[in-house]
Parts: C-alpha cells; sequence; structure tokens
C-alpha cells in the first residue's frame, strides 16, 4: 500500500484534496452530493477531459502544444460543412471525420516539428495563430446553428428519477469520454509505443540510440492529440448544439493547467491517466461547488487560478520537507 | 571604420539575420503590391499600433530569455489599468488631477511588479515550470479584474491622458516615444547590467550559473517583477489609448508577443536573444498588419500570416545550419 501511495503520489494528492472537497461541500450545501450533480458534473467536463487525456500524450512524448483547442474549432467547422454537404451521415461518420481531420491537424504539427527540427512551443503557437486566423478570416466569424438533427438532439444513456421528480441523466459524452479516457490509458499504458513514447519523453536521444524511431514517436503523440482534439470538437458542437469558430479559443490554457495539476511534467516522460482526469475534475468540482455554495461566478476564475498556484507551490515544494517521516521511507 | 561596424555588428548579433530579412521582404512585397504602402500614414499607424504589442513584448522577453515564459502580461497589464482607472475615479472621474494620474501609474506598476514577485517567489523557491506557474497566476489575475469589475467596462478620463494616447512630440507618436525608451532600458539592462549577464546565465545553465556564485534566486525574482512592471507599463498606454479599461484587452496579443520573441531569434530555451532583433521583429509584424490592411484583409488573416511568416522564419533558420554543417564537413 505504501509503495502504492509513494509511485502515484500525485494521484492520491488529489484525491485526497478532491475527497476534503467534496466532504466540505456536502456539508456547506444539500445539493452537491446528489446524483444529478455527479452526472451534470460528468457531463460538463467531458469534453474537457478528451482534451486532457489527448494533451497528456504530447507532454508524455516531451512536446507542448498551444494549438489543439483552435485545431477542434476548426474541425468542428469544417466537419458541420461537409456534413451539410453529404447531407446528413450520423455519428459514426461524423466521428470518422472529426478525428481523421484533427489527426491531419495534428500531424502538419509533427510534420513542422520532426522534418524542421522547430521546437514544439514554437511550432504550435505559429499554428495556433494560422488555424485560427484562418478560420476566422474565411468564416468572418458566422456561427452555424443549422446542424444535423442527430448531432443537435440529446442522447440520453442512463436516467433515474430523483426524489425531487427531477431527472439524473448521463448522456451521449460521457460515453465518448469514457472511451477516450480508456483507449489512451490502453495505448500508453499497454502497448510497445506507448511505452516508447515514455522513453522518448524522458530522453530522445536515449530512444533514438535504442532504436525507437523518433519521427514515428511525433506523427504519433500529435496525431493522437489531433485525433482527440477533433473528437473533442464535434462532441462539443453536440453539446452546445451550434458551431462557434470561437467558442474554444482560450481553453489550451485551461486544459494545459488541469493536465500538468494532474502530475504530467513539462518536460516528458512522466504523467498519468488518472492523474490527468483527476486534474480536470478537481477544476469542475471546485468550480461547480463554488456556483453551489451561492459565490459569486465573477469569482470562480480567480479562486480556481489560486488553488492551482498554491497547488503546483506545494507538490513542488519536495513532500519531504512537509511530511519528514516519509523521508525515511523514500530512500 | 572596420570598429564602427563591428561596433553595429555587436549591436545587432546574429539574431538580426532572421527579422532583418523579413523586414526587407516585406517592405518590398508590399511597396510592390499596394502603391499606398509606403506613405506616412502606414508609418503612422505602425507607429500608434507598435507600442500596445511592445511592450507586452518586451515583458516577456526577459522571462523568455531565463528559459521561461510569463502568461500573465496581459491580464497584468489590465488590472494595472484597473488600477490607475480606481485611483482617478476616486479623485473626481474626469476632473481627476495630474498628482492622481502619478499616484495611480505608482501604484499600477506596483501591482505589476507585486504579480511578478509571487510569480518569481514560486518559480525560484519550488523550481515548479514557469508555464505552469504563470498560466495559473494568469487565470488568477483575469478572475481577480473580473469579479471587481464584474466583467464590465471603466471609461471616463480627464482629458490630460489623451495625448499620452494619441499625440505628438516633434512629430514622434507620444506612445512609440514611450516605448522607445523602454526598449533602451531594457537593452542597457540586458547588456551593461550584472542583472542582464546573470540573466543569459540562468537561461543557459542554471545550474552551472549557481554553481559559479550566482544568486540565481535572486535573478528569477527580479526577472519576473520587471517583467510584471513593464505589463504595468503597457496596461496604462492601453489605458491612454481606449479610454476605457476592460479586462480581456488585448487577451490576443498573449502569444502574439511570444511570436515576436522567437521571430526576433530569441532561443525558446532561453539564453541567447537581444532586444533590438525583436523591436525589428515587431516592427515586421505591424507592418505586415498594416499592408494587410491596405490590400482590404483584416486582422485575423494578418493573424494566420504572422504564424506563417514564423515558420517560415524557422524553416530557413533550419536550411541556413544544414548549410553550415555541409560546408564545414566539406571543409
Amino acid at each position: 500500500m505504501r509503495k502504492l501511495v509513494q509511485s502515484h503520489a500525485t494521484e492520491f494528492a488529489l484525491l485526497a484534496v478532491i475527497a476534503a472537497i467534496c466532504v466540505v461541500l456536502s456539508l456547506a450545501t444539500d445539493s452537491f452530493f446528489s446524483l444529478g450533480n455527479a452526472f451534470d458534473l460528468l457531463n460538463t467536463s467531458s469534453v474537457n477531459i478528451i482534451f486532457a487525456v489527448g494533451l497528456l500524450v504530447v507532454l508524455i512524448a516531451g512536446g507542448i502544444d498551444i494549438s489543439f483547442a483552435v485545431a477542434a474549432s476548426v474541425v468542428q467547422y469544417v466537419t458541420a460543412l461537409i456534413l451539410g454537404y453529404i447531407g446528413g451521415g450520423g455519428w459514426i461518420s461524423g466521428l470518422l471525420i472529426a478525428g481523421s481531420l484533427g489527426i491531419l491537424l495534428g500531424a502538419f504539427n509533427a510534420f513542422l516539428i520532426h522534418r524542421f527540427r522547430i521546437i514544439s512551443i514554437v511550432a504550435t503557437i505559429a499554428t495556433f495563430n494560422i488555424y485560427f486566423g484562418l478560420l476566422m478570416f474565411f468564416t468572418q466569424g458566422v456561427s452555424i446553428y443549422d446542424l444535423p438533427d442527430w448531432l443537435t438532439d440529446r442522447v440520453v444513456l442512463f436516467e433515474h428519477e430523483m426524489a425531487d421528480g427531477t431527472w439524473a441523466e448521463i448522456t451521449l459524452p460521457v460515453l465518448v469520454m469514457v472511451i477516450c479516457v480508456v483507449a489512451t490509458w490502453l495505448f500508453i499504458t499497454r502497448t510497445t509505443t506507448g511505452r516508447q513514447l515514455y522513453a522518448f519523453g524522458d530522453n530522445p536521444e536515449g530512444a533514438r540510440r535504442f532504436g525507437i524511431n523518433i519521427g514515428a514517436m511525433q506523427f504519433i503523440a500529435f496525431g493522437w492529440l489531433g485525433m482527440m482534439a477533433g473528437i473533442a470538437g464535434l462532441i462539443q458542437a453536440h453539446y452546445a448544439q451550434e458551431v462557434v469558430p470561437n467558442a474554444l479559443y482560450g481553453r489550451e490554457l485551461d486544459v494545459l493547467a488541469a493536465v500538468v495539476l494532474g502530475g504530467a511534467r513539462l518536460g516528458g516522460g512522466k504523467g498519468s491517466v488518472l492523474g490527468c482526469v483527476l486534474g480536470v475534475l478537481l477544476i469542475a468540482i471546485t468550480q461547480n461547488g463554488l456556483n453551489l455554495l451561492g459565490v459569486s461566478p465573477f469569482a470562480f476564475k480567480m479562486i480556481v487560478g489560486a488553488i492551482i498556484l498554491i497547488a503546483i507551490t506545494l507538490s513542488n515544494t519536495s513532500i519531504e520537507k512537509l511530511l519528514p517521516f516519509m523521508r525515511g521511507a523514500r530512500r | 571604420m572596420n570598429t564602427a561596424v563591428n561596433r553595429i555588428k555587436e549591436l545587432l548579433g546574429p539574431e538580426i539575420a532572421g527579422p532583418g530579412l523579413a523586414f526587407v521582404a516585406v517592405m518590398l512585397f508590399f511597396s510592390l503590391a499596394s502603391p499606398q504602402f509606403l506613405s506616412s500614414a502606414t508609418f503612422g499607424s505602425v507607429a500608434f499600433q507598435l507600442p500596445e504589442l511592445g511592450l507586452l513584448t518586451l515583458a516577456m522577453l526577459l522571462p523568455v530569455l531565463t528559459g521561461g515564459l510569463n502568461l500573465a502580461i496581459t491580464f497584468t497589464a489590465n488590472l494595472a489599468g484597473l488600477t490607475v482607472a480606481w485611483v482617478l475615479q476616486a479623485n473626481g472621474g474626469v476632473d481627476a488631477g495630474m498628482a492622481s494620474f502619478i499616484l495611480g501609474c505608482i501604484l499600477a506598476i506596483a501591482v505589476g511588479a507585486a504579480t511578478g514577485v509571487v510569480m518569481g517567489l514560486v518559480i525560484a523557491y519550488t523550481r515548479a515550470h514557469p508555464i505552469l506557474v504563470s498560466l495559473s497566476m494568469m487565470i488568477f489575475v483575469r478572475g481577480l479584474g473580473e469579479f471587481l469589475t464584474r466583467g464590465g467596462d471603466i471609461s471616463g478620463f480627464p482629458a490630460f491622458l489623451q495625448p499620452i494616447g494619441h499625440g505628438s512630440l516633434a512629430g514622434i507618436p507620444i506612445p512609440l516615444l514611450i516605448f522607445i525608451v523602454c526598449v533602451l532600458v531594457w537593452h542597457v539592462l540586458l547588456t551593461r547590467l550584472k542583472l542582464g549577464f546573470n540573466t543569459y546565465m540562468i537561461g543557459s545553465n542554471i545550474d552551472a550559473a549557481r554553481y559559479s556564485g550566482v544568486n540565481t534566486r535572486k535573478v528569477l525574482v527580479l526577472v519576473y517583477t520587471l517583467s510584471g512592471a513593464m505589463s504595468a507599463v503597457a496596461g496604462i498606454i492601453m489605458l491612454a489609448r481606449f479610454n476605457s479599461v476592460r479586462v480581456g484587452h488585448g487577451e490576443s496579443y498573449l502569444l502574439i508577443t511570444v511570436l515576436a520573441c522567437f521571430l526576433g531569434g530569441v532561443n525558446p530555451f532561453g539564453g541567447f536573444g537581444r532586444v533590438i532583433p525583436v523591436f525589428v521583429a515587431l516592427v515586421v509584424l505591424q507592418l505586415l498588419s498594416s499592408g494587410l490592411n491596405l490590400m482590404g484583409a483584416n486582422q485575423h488573416l494578418a493573424t494566420a500570416v504572422w504564424g506563417i511568416l514564423l515558420i517560415a522564419v524557422m524553416i530557413l533558420r533550419w536550411f541556413a545550419a544544414q548549410l553550415m554543417i555541409f560546408n564545414r564537413r566539406k571543409g
């Protein structure tokens, strides 16, 4: 048990914080601890979790991506146009189109990074501007409200009537989110390619001498994030029932903060799917709780920012300093 | 004669090649493409638009040189602007005197510096990643500003602020003068002062810097403090230019400042980069956007072209490096 706690320190710390917040909120408000609210939380954070597991793969591979949120906007818009052009389509074709477009945009990043040895933050800041600028230029900022019915209809997978007559529902985004999370988990922990990504992120030169194909790693990591971004884009369009070109603008930094809060290291080689999901959930639960507590919505971001800042400060101040008894155990 | 040439070479450094080439290319392209381009109107608009982005880029430059980033600059600028606005409003709004403006500016710079001090302390003492620390500070500062203004804007300032945003002194716009003064201050700081030298040292190799007796923590705190203070100056200029303050003004500049730094030849890992090439890069970016405006395009297309320009410069740099390796092998 002790070994488990030590090897997953970030995840357990996050779990402890989330549990503490949940206990406080359950005592302070009567609406927090309910099935309905829990399902609401899952429904609303699905898109962010899909983004987060995608970004996690890139961070593990030692890169960083700023462009994925606007890439998702591009995918959203183009997918909506293609669906209008072919007249209808369905979930399968929609996800296929969105996923492939996403992979394409991710592969473009990987191409720049691998072929011309541009550092990933430089390349993706450039593509961030290119994707967003071109999207706004060609669309003139016009939103699409005329989406196919299958895309805008809510799909309820599980519902349960609560004592007070309201319905607690799990909707399609949660299913897609779970599939993406499990797929990413299997991919990075159970396949050779996934383990090679960790090796590559930790020490690129070492990985190269070990015979790992560096170029393939970049394309796989950014392609995976692109695919996740594409899927998340489509799901966000489904959830919002509209396609607004700048709806996801600025989301990249929020997701990045959540993922790194979940223990992924900027610099590569470290991070887990569980931690990353917990990171997103911690922020979502905090916002949800503040909302239920009746705190002004304008104060949310301030409090969330302060929490992340404190969390980073504490998690980087070595645990040994705070908990002296762990010191002996670690050695 | 030779010494003079050498002095100039020393002043500009090898980083000037990228932005210098881009400058020539942009000037040639637009003078051929649009007859109105080579006019005082174009340069007037460039001169007035340059300072906002320019001051924020200066604020970004110092942390980038240490191998970090300061993502909080735009919202720190907003918060500083709000500080000035509140001091003016508390002293009579439109009728406020010069003294209250000066007091407001001092407080604004103090507020900006304070955000920098907090970031610097966290980064220096916990060695958390600057992207993460400044990201959470950005979320916090944005939240604080939105909380205090309820998302609204503040306007109605005394008339003597007008010249600071729109006036000219001997034909040179006052904001540009302020910007040039700041550029010179940064140039002197980086080339003549111990702090500047230590900034480069930390960017090259922080451990080596510490072992050679540099107080790296002090330098990091100072770098982020100066960055926060410079953001505040940008915020004051933005207040005078727009005659109003709102949280979110200039938000889109954030990643453009990083782009400008990289375009100006600053090494993304820190340690190398000069102020003058970054200044040239900024001029190129503004010329591009003014030129495209003349040809009937909007700012969004200009943003995309900025991204393409960055990639083009990076690819050219890669080719130059390949060529050098090739030549060395031959010789």
